[in-house]
């Protein structure tokens, strides 16, 4: 009986001492959040005395205003938004369309094709040969370049086809049945069966476009096709040197912190509202798989 | 004929497969082929078929260069840090939240951790460079008003491995915590009421039902992190390097960048590629073969 009384108390003080932990863990990953929030609506002097530490004194649109009037901003947020819609687009239907064709068994050579599809996945040959190819295509200073090269890849695919490995064939096989032609059963059985898995990819996709970076820094060298990132990295990284590549010259000047909070916060949002939207998805993508097994 | 009439009858998903195999093709298998061009000595203006051969010179270059060995340490150092402090991380974090019985608060935990993985290496760098500046910073303000000196988190190279550590800790742990959790919600839950009634205490039944549980998870994820020792992620290290740290921030993807990109030493840089990535899958292959040793699953 005292032990069981001693356990209970251990355990209570366990789940406390847990609760309080993941508490300043969280408390930890929003910080920087709030802290961005704060100093993008503080005005350049409060930040620069360092009086600002919770919360500002005075509240002011200013940064905001003066980031939303600029070409720059406006154009490279605008490129991101392109890629982020366009190339979403472009990437679920051709993941979503080579991974179904590769879970159908009466598709002939399979294996071969899996095959390729895996050993992409062991081995990378690096950056320059990749490079080399989107240059030998013409597609440098494109802004396809940012899209076209990483439509897909085998880890979305070999997950994807996961997912299509669960319907099973005599469903086609039904409505093909009942006169429907390969396509339609594509469109209207396939397609609206895997819309929840297929928004889950959608966002790891929107988010892979609009976070773009690497890619532009490759293939893109004028600055009328910077994506927001880049742009950012001026902005944010290194404001003193590079910012005479701009032809805006009213951005020209070191911009002060709460620009940069702003640019960081105007840039995030987007993430920031489709987050919720795209977890129910994401929640509801991984019952439908549970449910089918 | 059966064949063709098969062929005709799953035309459309012949079709369906087409374009993603036009895309394997020419944005994976073409690289890989083109490595040949590091035995080469490519000139843009020649093309590929008719640069001369010239064997292993551009790894031999590699080799003898006093770069390689600063390169290989830092790669090496970044990974190490990240492999004994990041990587054991989530792994304790999804034990953690695993314990939380109130629904709402596992859920908002969730979200609020899982949030730093979706933003970018240039917004992560940005936040950093404003919040540890040495002069205008929130915690050099608060380390001077505590009456400390300022430090110069940036610029100093001591600082830099680890400080990539915790940017990284900051950004992905979290999101580490998806698989981990995935893999516990499998256990299946009489397992938790026998230990229970063995008499078992909360850390027993986490150390003897829900780590062995999650055991081949761990391992296969420890498999891809040892292929993964020679990379470094390119954007944090471009993002984050600056003169004053370069010595101990030069990796290889960065060293390929600047020698092959910017400098054009398209053969010499796809060997030092090709390097990396022959390193990277031997590393892969040996941990699977280890790991199966121990009678674990393996990944392959």
């Amino acid at each position: 009986m005292k032990s069981n009384l001693s356990e209970s108390t251990f355990e209570r003080w366990f789940y406390a001492a847990n609760a309080v932990i993941l508490i300043v863990v969280a408390l930890i990953c929003l910080f920087p959040f709030y802290y961005v929030f704060v100093v993008s609506f503080a005005s350049p002097e409060e930040v620069r005395q360092g009086g600002l530490l919770l919360f500002p004194k005075t509240w002011t649109l200013d940064a905001y205003r003066y980031l939303l009037s600029t070409n720059t901003f406006l154009k490279a947020t605008g490129v991101s938004a392109f890629l982020a819609v366009v190339g979403t687009f472009c990437s679920l239907l051709i993941t979503s369309m080579l991974s179904y064709g590769l879970s159908r068994k009466r598709l002939k050579g399979r294996r071969p094709m899996m095959l390729m599809i895996l050993l992409t996945t062991l081995f990378n040959p690096g950056i320059i040969p990749g490079y080399l190819v989107v240059r030998d295509l013409g597609m440098i200073n494109s802004i396809w370049s940012l899209i076209i090269p990483v439509l897909t890849s085998g880890w979305y695919v070999l997950l994807m086809k996961g997912f299509f490995d669960s319907i099973p064939a005599s469903l086609e096989e039904a409505a093909l049945i009942d006169g429907s032609n390969e396509i339609g059963v594509w469109l209207r059985i396939i397609l609206p069966l895997s819309l929840p898995s297929l928004a889950a990819f959608g966002l790891f996709y929107a988010v892979g476009y609009w976070n773009t970076f690497f890619t532009a820094v490759l293939y893109i060298n004028t600055p009328d096709k910077w994506p927001l990132q880049i742009l950012l990295q001026n902005l944010l990284i290194d404001s003193s040197t590079a910012m005479g590549a701009v032809s805006d010259s009213s951005l020209q000047d070191v911009p002060s912190q709460s620009k940069k909070m702003a640019a960081i916060i105007v840039s995030t949002v987007p993430i920031l509202l489709v987050y919720p939207f795209l977890q129910k998805h994401f929640a509801k993508g991984a019952m439908v798989g549970s449910v089918k097994e | 004929m059966t064949t063709l009439r098969t062929l005709k009858r799953d035309l459309f998903l012949y079709l369906l497969v087409l374009p993603g195999l036009l895309f394997f093709l020419v944005f994976k298998i073409i690289p890989m082929w083109g490595i040949v061009i590091s035995f080469k000595d490519y000139s843009p203006y020649l093309g590929l078929w008719k640069s001369d051969w010239v064997g292993f010179a551009h790894f031999d270059r590699l080799f003898s260069n006093p770069d390689f060995i600063i390169i290989l340490r830092n790669t090496l150092a970044i990974n190490v840090l990240s492999l004994l402090f990041f990587f054991p991380l989530p792994i304790v974090l999804s034990l953690m939240m695993n314990e939380l019985r109130n629904k709402w608060f596992k859920g908002s935990v969730q979200s609020i951790i899982y949030l730093p993985h979706f933003l970018s290496w240039v917004v992560i760098a940005g936040i950093s460079l404003i919040m540890l500046s040495e002069s205008e910073g929130i915690i050099n303000h608060l380390l001077a008003a505590a009456g400390y000196g300022r430090i110069d988190f940036l610029t100093n190279p001591d600082y830099f491995w680890g400080l990539l550590t915790l940017q990284s800790i900051w950004k992905e742990v979290g999101w580490g915590t998806v698989i981990f959790l995935a893999a516990i919600a499998g256990v299946d839950v009489q397992l938790f009421e026998a230990a229970k009634l063995d008499g078992a205490g909360k850390l027993r039944q986490i150390w003897h039902v829900t780590l062995p549980a999650i055991r081949n998870v761990i391992i296969i994820l420890l498999i891809l992190r040892i292929g993964h020792i020679m990379d470094v992620g390119f954007e944090q290290v471009y993002l984050m390097m600056n003169g004053a740290v370069s010595e101990v921030a030069e990796v290889f993807d960065t060293y390929v960048y600047r020698t092959g990109i910017l400098q054009g030493q398209f053969s010499f840089s796809t060997a030092v590629g090709l390097f990396k990535s022959v390193v990277g899958l031997v590393l892969v292959i040996l941990a699977n073969r280890l790991s199966k040793k121990f009678g674990e699953e393996g990944m392959y």
